[in-house]
């Protein structure tokens, strides 16, 4: 018999002795003493320095390169352009080759036109100026309403907007509509007895991992690729590289290093395709850093919006339908992945009745790319205030309003899954249970509350777990941990093996160690990872069972596994000492070899995750400056294995949405440059600008996990904009419709509201 | 490839002449929280650094005709944790603290903040306020020069070749003075005035101002001394109609610009806002002393 994924439920009557607690992270002594191994601590023999020269315009013909100066200089080993790429056919490939380096046109300032590999950094910087570009400047447009517009400078000559039938005449900067509808909606309209509908901005907001992306590139000469890098998914990036180089994957190998933050900004490579080819030019390894500018102009934010929400209510409180229409600027290239936000943005109330529908829109700003829940925070953050507002008009209580909506088990979503246990009521009840929901509140101060969804994710996942010749235990893993998740991944290997987890020690596997891992992303991998490791665990326990009942000579069924030990099934089996893993382990060479476990699967059964944030702002009405007092997380983790890393999930995406909210945002001049590309003007939050964040972990376990987690990665920035905006309104009566709520659009609203209130 | 020299002299001639001496850019390097920034990012490429933290004149904070002489060098922690200094200029501490973080702190000097002649340098508007002269000296010897007389414009001095900023001297505080430094930035830390306010008053035994110096950072191309916003003060006790008056003179004199900090319309608006609290700031603290 052997074990499956299926085999692996959740079983509440589990006593469970690691799982749950709080031992320090095995990757934690290395990160505070300072040797852990970053994106550019990789140095070989021989190594070159790789600059990039990037685009200062943010629309242009690139007519002609001139590299002969550059190459020529004492020192350059190297020199690429567009014309070291392979040529793709139109597709994803190609985007994302063209987003490397620029072909017939640059896209936005920052853009790759070249690059150059020399001996040091002074070098390569000098050989960057010795580049000739001949642009031909054309108009740019940046927002993304503004390049839906009829007059707009279109990036794409021959774009035909994908999911219209028929796709509409004439040149567009639209690159693709969906639609999601359930029920029907103007039945639902019909119905209502109060209906609000309003129009969203948010802004393009950058990932703000603190690591640059830095690489170390290695091609040999029997056309090899080593390639070492910090990303969230290094078997992704080998498959896309190998497409877009035109190599064998079995051929490329890539190394990934510890991550200073990647928040879905390090699912995708930039530098790395150049390195590769600059390596394979110059005969010698590559390394390319990036530097903050270039991180800020050239590598993803996620997607700004516009949206047009509507909702409708009967007046004792049910919602009664819900309408979308989400605009979702992209950069040049598709990558937002928008198709989240139609499907996740009303999800968690019981509406029947929904049409939300999404366009994906090209503009001249960097190729954006995932970012914690892609594209539903900044939708949500309409959401939530339509319903806000929804509560204020009936005078209920705004967590007994989405109690009223809340969807429970058996809903059934406009993606089409039904609901199993889901914990959205549970976090909704401990939000309102929480002293923080009735604290007094001083003047000036107001409270706010919003809620939000993620569907979290599974996918292919491989793990290996090898028992060593002591008992001890080491673990492959195919997901570069982001946050966490190898500690919480070991303390599960541990539970099963029933031994302590700093017994078990894992590394995070190169791309040539295990089969495909899906990269780390969409709250899927101590799930994922969980899973296989578990499976791993409970075969590896199999085989621990047949070599004692072969050092015992009794029938294999004779044998249980249980806390560490293998021990006689009853005294019927014979009276023997149970036998721990390094009394097994030791014996291994007679009994048939080393004792491992392995998994290959594509994780299911993801619970859906659900989060309520409650947030106390004081807002200066002199100056607009909004303060955040208080915050508190309140969210279904289904189980929190290692329930710091939960808070510090909780906690980062509530600050990453405090930035969202009231500060960050691409600043451009006339021309289309970023005017703020360094960490001084793109302002994300610094430690004193956030108050100690307060998390609940509620735990409505995932039955389709063997220890009930759902993941934890993406729900906790969802709700954040909306709560803040709405605890503005509570504070100064004004709610706050377009990001970021910073001071000067703050204090506008306020003198608005105040001029309108004199004209009364 | 051109490299750059690095000299660290130990006294003022050596440095003076130095700097006289170079032909190409010569920088002076003092905490270098700017000039290492520029480096980095390819701004300035200078052929020359001179180091002037090795020269005592420019690293010691002393007292001097009843006031204090700080060198120009000294490093704002090293200012901060000066306690006869920071009791008697709380505002011109206000600024100083708020430089960079900790570290910067331990780096950053008010000599760099002043010579690097960003408008929106945040000790330089309770220094100019506090009526600090500055000793400047170079090829043709030494001179001393109102501070405000030093940033001209957005990164130029009115330094000559060689020049060098010695030392700031602080006048004597008459009793019943106090001064504040009070600046908007988004962020709490780490973050570029986008309006800054330093405030210096001396009232009489009765509670009315006597002097008064109205200092408004980052809304033009330096650090602005507006008078009209002192004699919105002089001669009153600060009630509220004077603090109006102070408010509206010193949104009045902004001539600042729409950038990536702040727009225009919110920089002048803010200004008064600043001035007022900075006001009631000093006014409370020479009510104490
Ligand atoms: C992270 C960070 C945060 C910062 N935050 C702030 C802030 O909040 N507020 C703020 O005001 N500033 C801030 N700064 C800027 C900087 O720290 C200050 O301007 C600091 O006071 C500069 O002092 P320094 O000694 O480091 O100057 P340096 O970098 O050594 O020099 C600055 C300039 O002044 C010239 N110079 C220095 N000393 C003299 C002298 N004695 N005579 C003539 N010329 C001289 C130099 O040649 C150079 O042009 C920040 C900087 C960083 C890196």
């Amino acid at each position: 018999m052997t074990i499956t994924q299926d085999d692996l439920r959740f079983d509440p009557d589990r006593k469970l002795k690691v799982v749950g607690t709080t031992p320090i992270k095995p990757d934690g002594v290395d990160k505070v003493t300072g040797r852990a191994k970053f994106g550019a601590d990789t140095h070989l023999p021989g190594m070159l320095v790789g600059k990039v020269l990037r685009s200062p315009h943010a629309h242009a013909i690139i007519k002609s390169i001139d590299t002969s100066s550059a190459a020529a200089l004492a020192g350059v080993k190297a020199v690429v352009t567009r014309d070291d790429f392979p040529e793709l056919p139109p597709g994803e490939f190609r985007d994302i080759s063209s987003n490397c380096m620029a072909r017939e046109k640059a896209f936005y300032d920052g853009h790759a036109v070249a690059a150059v590999a020399a001996t040091s950094e002074r070098i390569a910087k000098k050989a960057l100026k010795l580049i000739e570009v001949d642009y031909q400047v054309l108009p740019h447009v940046i927002d993304v309403m503004d390049a839906i517009k009829p007059d707009a400078p279109i990036l794409f000559e021959d774009m035909v907007t994908k999911g219209m039938d028929p796709a509409p005449d004439g040149p567009t900067n639209i690159l693709q509509r969906k639609e999601f509808t359930m029920g029907d909606v103007d039945a639902g309209f019909a119905e209502a007895d109060i209906i609000v509908e309003r129009e969203f901005d948010t802004k393009p907001m950058h990932q703000g991992y603190i690591e640059p992306q830095a690489c170390v590139a290695n091609f040999t000469e029997d056309g090899q690729t080593e390639l070492w890098c910090c990303t969230q998914g290094h078997f992704v990036f080998r498959t896309r590289l190998a497409a877009v180089l035109k190599m064998d994957i079995s051929r490329i190998r890539v190394t990934q290093s510890e991550l200073g933050g990647g928040f879905g900004g390090k699912t995708m490579f930039y530098a790395e395709p150049v390195a590769i080819l600059l390596s394979r030019k110059a005969n010698r390894p590559v390394k390319i850093t990036l530097t903050r500018n270039e991180v800020l102009r050239a590598t993803g934010p996620v997607a700004g919006t516009h949206s047009r929400i509507k909702m409708g209510m009967t007046k004792d409180g049910r919602f009664t339908a819900a309408e979308a229409e989400l605009y979702f600027q992209t950069g040049p290239f598709t990558g937002s992945a928008f198709a989240n936000a139609p499907q996740a943005m009303f999800t968690r109330y019981d509406l029947q009745n929904i049409r939300a529908v999404g366009y994906e829109v090209v503009s001249n700003r960097p190729k954006v790319n995932a970012f914690r829940a892609p594209c539903v925070p900044q939708v949500v953050f309409g959401v939530e205030g339509v319903i806000h507002e929804l509560a204020r008009k009936i005078g209920m209580d705004p967590i007994d309003l989405r109690l009223k909506n809340a969807a429970t088990e058996g809903y059934k979503t406009i993606y089409g899954a039904t609901f199993g246990p889901i914990g959205y009521v549970e976090t909704l009840e401990a939000a309102k249970a929480h002293p923080h929901y009735t604290a007094p509140l001083g003047p000036d101060q107001g409270r706010g509350i919003a809620t939000g969804f993620w569907f979290n994710r599974g996918g292919e996942t491989t793990a290996s777990l090898n028992i060593t010749p002591d008992g001890t235990v080491t673990l492959l893993l195919g997901n570069p941990d982001v946050a966490g998740s190898r500690v919480s991944i070991c303390m599960m290997a541990a539970e099963e093996l029933g031994i302590p987890v700093d017994k078990v020690r894992p590394i995070i596997g190169d791309t040539s160690t295990l089969g495909f891992n899906r990269v780390t992303a969409g709250s899927r991998v101590t799930f994922s990872a969980g899973m296989a490791i578990v499976l791993s665990a409970r075969k590896a326990i199999e085989t621990l069972c047949q070599r004692a009942a072969m050092m015992w000579d009794v029938p294999e069924d004779g044998v249980v596994f249980e806390d560490g030990h293998v021990r006689p099934a009853s005294s019927n089996v014979g009276d023997f000492e149970p036998l721990s893993i390094a009394d097994i382990a030791k014996k291994a060479t007679e009994t048939g070899g080393p004792i491992a476990g392995h998994a290959e699967i594509v994780a299911e059964g993801a619970g859906p995750g659900f989060g309520c944030h409650i947030v106390d702002v004081e807002v200066d009405k002199e100056t607009g400056a909004v303060k955040i007092l208080r915050y508190t997380v309140v969210e279904d983790a289904g189980k929190a294995i290692h329930p710091h890393q939960v808070e510090g999930q909780y906690q980062g995406g509530a600050v990453q949405g405090i930035g969202w909210a009231l500060n960050e945002e691409y600043i451009y001049d006339k021309d289309g440059r970023m005017e703020n590309a360094g960490f001084l003007d793109y302002r994300i939050p610094v430690a004193s600008d956030v108050p100690m964040i307060d998390t609940v972990i509620v735990e409505v376990p995932n039955p389709l996990h063997p220890y009930g987690l759902r993941g934890v990665g993406e729900v906790p920035l969802v709700p954040t904009m909306a709560a803040i905006a709405n605890a503005i309104d509570d504070a100064i009566g004004i709610r706050p419709r377009s990001l970021p709520m910073s001071p000067p659009k703050v204090l506008k609203l306020i003198e608005e509201a105040e001029m309108s209130r004199d004209q009364a | 490839m051109d490299e750059m020299r690095y000299e660290a002299p130990e006294t003022l001639d050596a440095a003076v002449a130095l700097l006289a001496g170079a032909d190409g850019d010569a920088r002076i390097l003092a905490g270098g929280t700017d000039v290492l920034v520029l480096l980095h990012s390819d701004m300035i490429e200078p052929g020359l650094l001179v180091d002037i933290k090795k020269i005592p004149e420019l690293t010691s904070i002393a007292v001097e005709a009843g006031g204090f002489r700080v060198g120009a060098a000294v490093s704002a922690m090293e200012l901060v944790e000066h306690d006869a200094f920071s009791k008697a200029w709380p505002g011109v501490i206000e600024g100083v603290k708020l430089i960079g973080s900790i570290q910067i702190m331990g780096r950053a000097t008010m000599g760099g903040n002043l010579c690097n002649a960003s408008p929106a340098a945040d000790s330089v508007p309770a220094l100019i306020a506090a009526g600090a002269i500055g000793t400047i000296v170079g090829p043709e010897g030494r001179r001393d020069v109102p501070v405000e007389d030093i940033a001209t414009a957005p990164g130029e001095t009115s330094l000559g070749k060689g020049e060098i900023l010695v030392s700031f001297l602080f006048p004597p505080r008459p009793p019943h003075s106090g001064d504040a430094y009070r600046r908007f930035t988004p962020r709490t830390e780490m973050d570029i005035a986008v309006v800054g306010v330093g405030i210096s008053l001396s009232l009489d035994d009765g509670g009315t101002c006597q002097a008064a110096r109205v200092v408004l950072g980052a809304v033009a191309e330096r650090a602005l001394l507006v008078e009209a916003a002192a004699a919105a003060l002089i001669g009153t006790p600060l009630d509220e109609a004077a603090l109006e008056r102070l408010a509206a003179a010193a949104s009045a004199a902004c001539r600042p610009i729409d950038d990536k900090r702040g727009t225009k319309e919110f920089r002048i608006k803010v200004a008064g806002v600043l001035a007022r609290r900075a006001a009631q700031d000093a006014l409370e603290r020479a009510r104490g002393n």
